[in-house]
């Protein structure tokens, strides 16, 4: 306690929060070390961002205390968090897109002349002091929209030691992060450290905590389960403590077999929202029975390509072969009746209605089969609770009724709603976009599972996920795109360096790829 | 061709800009209210309702008084008051804004038709001497360069005032700190939030400088353009003053261009008696120049990205 070296930094004793319908922390202690990298872990609702939120003082804890640097502290804002020497970087940046680097960074403790006037030429200089002394490069005048995500972590980071913090809360910080970016990220922690600033490290990947923390603390349900040493401890160790069971970490699968082409893409081309091209000649062929896994920074043309698969963008040029049917043109309702499901990336938005039951979210676009309609007109309502009912026990979803609102379910069991709604089909080809993403470790063993078990029955299925690790432990080959391209096909075993390297346009293709 | 030539002749008359530019004063007050209120993430239509509240309150301050800088003092207090309204009910609650401010639009029209049949029965609610208006300022020397002098320098004093606020709302709003925070406020409240920066406070403070303006506005309008209350006389032009903000993208010089435009629509009307065209038709210009150059030359113009969208600490 008396060296700040072995003292405590942040000490949270008895911590409880309740929101409407749930305790998100339970009695929780949770305490930081001055100088270490430590690490939050635990599944979506586990409560570690509400347990931040307090300590930021953005919300306010029902009971418990508070101590920083061994002293008791009061927090009733982000104000008082600062002046504690506390920042947070948020896993939705708090970031204004339209505002310059520098505005963002002063915002709150803006430079001023005269009366009252921003100091724009002193906000310059105070940032190109700060990112010399923590060697992160910045451009104060760049307008922050414009700049790459792993840049603007970059600008909350300045943003939060402008302020002063000595401990820093990043939530998340990796997700939207590409290897090489996340790799820099955790040089740069690393250099903090050792200039004296404590870290709390949200996350959920094991290996990244595993990789970069001290010491770690794991959450279920509101509460706290364990406090780890990392070097002490391995993945399942802290996997089985996230979700109260042991978990199946690895993708456990048969070598694929497989059979004819079921689809085939040739040289197509599409533009983007903004009407730029976003495919730039895309081709390839997918067998039924394998798993085509498309590696990429987020934003490389890869939902632009599950979208005209999938009939919801328009394709500018090229052909796709369902069989030897040319599907290109097709909508997605004809694509759906011809075999092709589709898991869209954007849950809430694309996937589900979520104020729709869930037994209608099960039938949904499959609501014209004569299975659960009449003639188009009446629905069949016995049918489709029946087959609600059917599907829901055999994909795991999580309610008390089939007659819940979408909304009210987490966000695993809405998206094994999906996953039923399109793998209980038995489709011919299957899109999968982002099976997995903001879902819980339990849910996701449960979606590869289910995954790999349709391509054992001879679905051919596309898929596209921002991890590289589940694109590398799920697919039987890959595909990199990289600028509306795929640039190169490699083989599961691939080094994930080198995924990294031709994500971001490196390397040289694989000869005799496609 | 007449109505064509007739009008020509009409824009090279210095009395026809010296009427567009009191015109387009009097939506510019509102309009730089709306500015600030948007910038900081309130949306505000309610600049109709403020404008009518201090136009009652001014002339009845005003005929109990007979002093123009008091009754003015008090019109701007009442569009305050009429802004604190919405603000409560769109920050503290977070009820639709949209809402909001057309209840008070309609409140405002009732409570002034409700007020003057109280306290002036049936009659009229009288007329405000010629020396208890606000007057007008003729600049000495500027107001003798030929034109020019009568268009800038012959004005009334609000005129003069509104002109300095457009500087000052401008300037405030992109260059100095409290600007940084309004508009930091009205994009990215969250951000804002964990930067320190008191969320609401700057909330309520531009939904209720936007009433001060729109009751300078009204104030203006009844006892200074006009001499007395009549119900609804702000006739649509809180409304206009919306359309203007939008037109010119959410800034204080942008709205003022727009006002211009629709002050100038307004001059014309005005001067119809020269004009051999319905008067009816004429009137509908000021709305054809928006809608003429909405749909052509500005383009998309896009508001402040938490415009409308009530404040609630911890979200996402």
């Amino acid at each position: 306690m008396s060296s700040p070296e072995s003292g405590l930094a942040v000490e949270m004793r008895g911590v409880t929060k309740a929101f409407p319908g749930v305790v998100a922390n339970d009695h929780v202690d949770f305490s930081v070390r001055t100088g270490e990298i430590h690490a939050l872990v635990g599944e979506n609702g586990a409560g570690k961002t509400t347990l931040m939120n307090l300590l930021y003082g953005l919300i306010h804890m029902d009971s418990g205390e508070i101590m920083i640097d061994g002293k008791p502290a009061r927090i009733t804002g982000p104000r008082d968090a600062i002046a504690l020497g506390i920042g947070m970087v948020h896993q939705h940046f708090m970031l204004i897109p339209v505002f310059t680097v520098g505005e963002n960074v002063m915002l709150g403790r803006e430079p001023v002349i005269g009366p009252d006037f921003y100091d724009r030429a002193a906000a310059g200089r105070q940032i190109s002091d700060l990112t010399k002394r923590y060697g992160l490069a910045l451009d104060p005048d760049a307008r922050m929209g414009d700049l790459p995500v792993g840049l603007q972590q970059r600008a909350e980071i300045v943003k939060v030691l402008y302020r002063g913090a000595n401990i820093l809360i990043l939530d998340e910080p990796t997700g939207v992060l590409t290897p090489q970016e996340s790799k820099e990220l955790f040089a740069v922690l690393r250099d903090l450290v050792k200039g004296g600033k404590t870290i709390i490290f949200i996350s959920h990947k094991l290996k990244e905590v595993l990789e970069i923390s001290d010491r770690i603390t794991v959450m279920r349900r509101g509460k706290v389960v364990g406090h780890l040493t990392t070097k002490d401890t391995n993945e399942e160790e802290i996997a089985t403590l996230m979700v109260g069971r042991e978990v199946l970490l690895r993708v456990d699968k048969k070598p694929a077999k497989p059979g004819a082409v079921a689809f085939k893409v040739e040289n197509l081309t599409a533009n983007s929202d903004r009407g730029v091209p976003a495919l730039k000649g895309v081709s390839f062929d997918l067998h039924e029975g394998e798993i085509l896994g498309i590696a990429g920074v987020e934003g490389n043309g890869q939902s632009e390509l599950m979208e005209v698969l999938a009939g919801t963008r328009r394709a500018t040029g090229g052909r796709i072969l369902l069989g030897d049917k040319d599907v290109t043109s097709f909508d997605a309702r004809t694509e759906r009746d011809a075999g092709i499901a589709f898991i869209p990336e954007d849950r809430r938005g694309t996937g589900l209605v979520l104020a729709y039951s869930i037994a209608d979210n099960l039938i949904l676009g499959r609501q014209r089969a004569p299975a659960f309609s009449w003639h188009h007109l009446i629905l069949r309502l016995i049918a489709i609770r029946d087959w609600a009912r059917r599907l829901v026990k055999e994909f795991d979803i999580r309610t008390p009724t089939i007659e819940a609102q979408a909304r009210t379910l987490s966000g695993g069991n809405q998206q094994k709603i999906i996953v039923a709604r399109e793998m209980g089909a038995h489709p011919r080809v299957l899109l999968a976009a982002q099976p997995t993403r903001g879902v819980d470790i339990g849910a996701i063993e449960f979606i590869h599972r289910r995954i790999v078990q349709e391509r054992d029955e001879g679905t051919a299925i596309l898929l596209v996920s921002a991890e590289l690790d589940e694109v590398r432990s799920l697919s039987d080959r890959i595909a990199v795109m990289y600028e509306g391209h795929i640039v190169s096909f490699e083989t599961p075993e691939t080094p994930e360096e080198r995924l990294g390297l031709l994500m971001t346009g490196g390397g040289e293709a694989a000869t005799g790829a496609a | 061709m007449t109505a064509i030539s007739q009008i020509l002749h009409l824009l090279i008359t210095a009395n026809l800009w010296q009427a567009t530019l009191s015109a387009a004063i009097l939506l510019l007050l509102p309009a730089l209210g709306g500015v600030i209120s948007e910038r900081s993430g309130v949306v505000n239509i309610a600049m109709e309702g403020m404008m009518l509240a201090g136009a009652f309150f001014g002339v009845v301050a005003d005929l109990a008084w007979r002093n123009p800088w008091l009754a003015t003092g008090v019109a701007i207090l009442a569009g305050g008051l009429m802004a604190l309204i919405h603000a409560v009910v769109s920050i503290r609650f977070r009820a639709d804004q949209i809402v909001s401010g057309i209840a008070i639009n309609i409140f405002a029209a009732g409570l002034t038709v409700f007020l003057v049949n109280r306290i002036y029965g049936l009659q009229d609610v009288g007329h405000v001497n010629q020396s208890e208006l606000l007057p007008n300022l003729n600049i000495p020397l500027l107001d003798q360069i030929p034109f020019v002098g009568q268009v800038f320098f012959k004005q009334n004093i609000v005129v003069y005032v509104a002109l300095g606020l457009l500087a000052l709302v401008q300037i405030v709003l992109f260059r100095t700190r409290l600007g940084l925070r309004i508009r930091a406020v009205g994009e990215h409240p969250q951000a804002a939030d964990t930067a320190g920066i008191n969320v609401y406070l700057i909330r309520y403070g531009a939904v209720i400088t936007s009433g001060l303006l729109s009751g300078l506005s009204g104030a203006f309008l009844a006892i200074g353009i006009s001499n007395t209350f009549v119900p609804n006389m702000t006739d649509g032009r809180g409304y206009i003053a919306l359309a203007a903000m939008i037109f010119g993208k959410w800034t204080p010089m942008g709205a003022f261009l727009a006002c211009l435009i629709f002050g100038l629509g307004e001059a014309i009307y005005a001067n119809n008696s020269t004009i051999a065209v319905s008067p009816y038709l004429l009137s509908m210009l000021p709305y054809l120049l928006t809608l003429i150059v909405l749909a052509g030359v500005v383009g998309r113009s896009s508001p402040p990205a938490a415009d409308g969208i009530p404040y609630v600490p911890g979200s996402e």
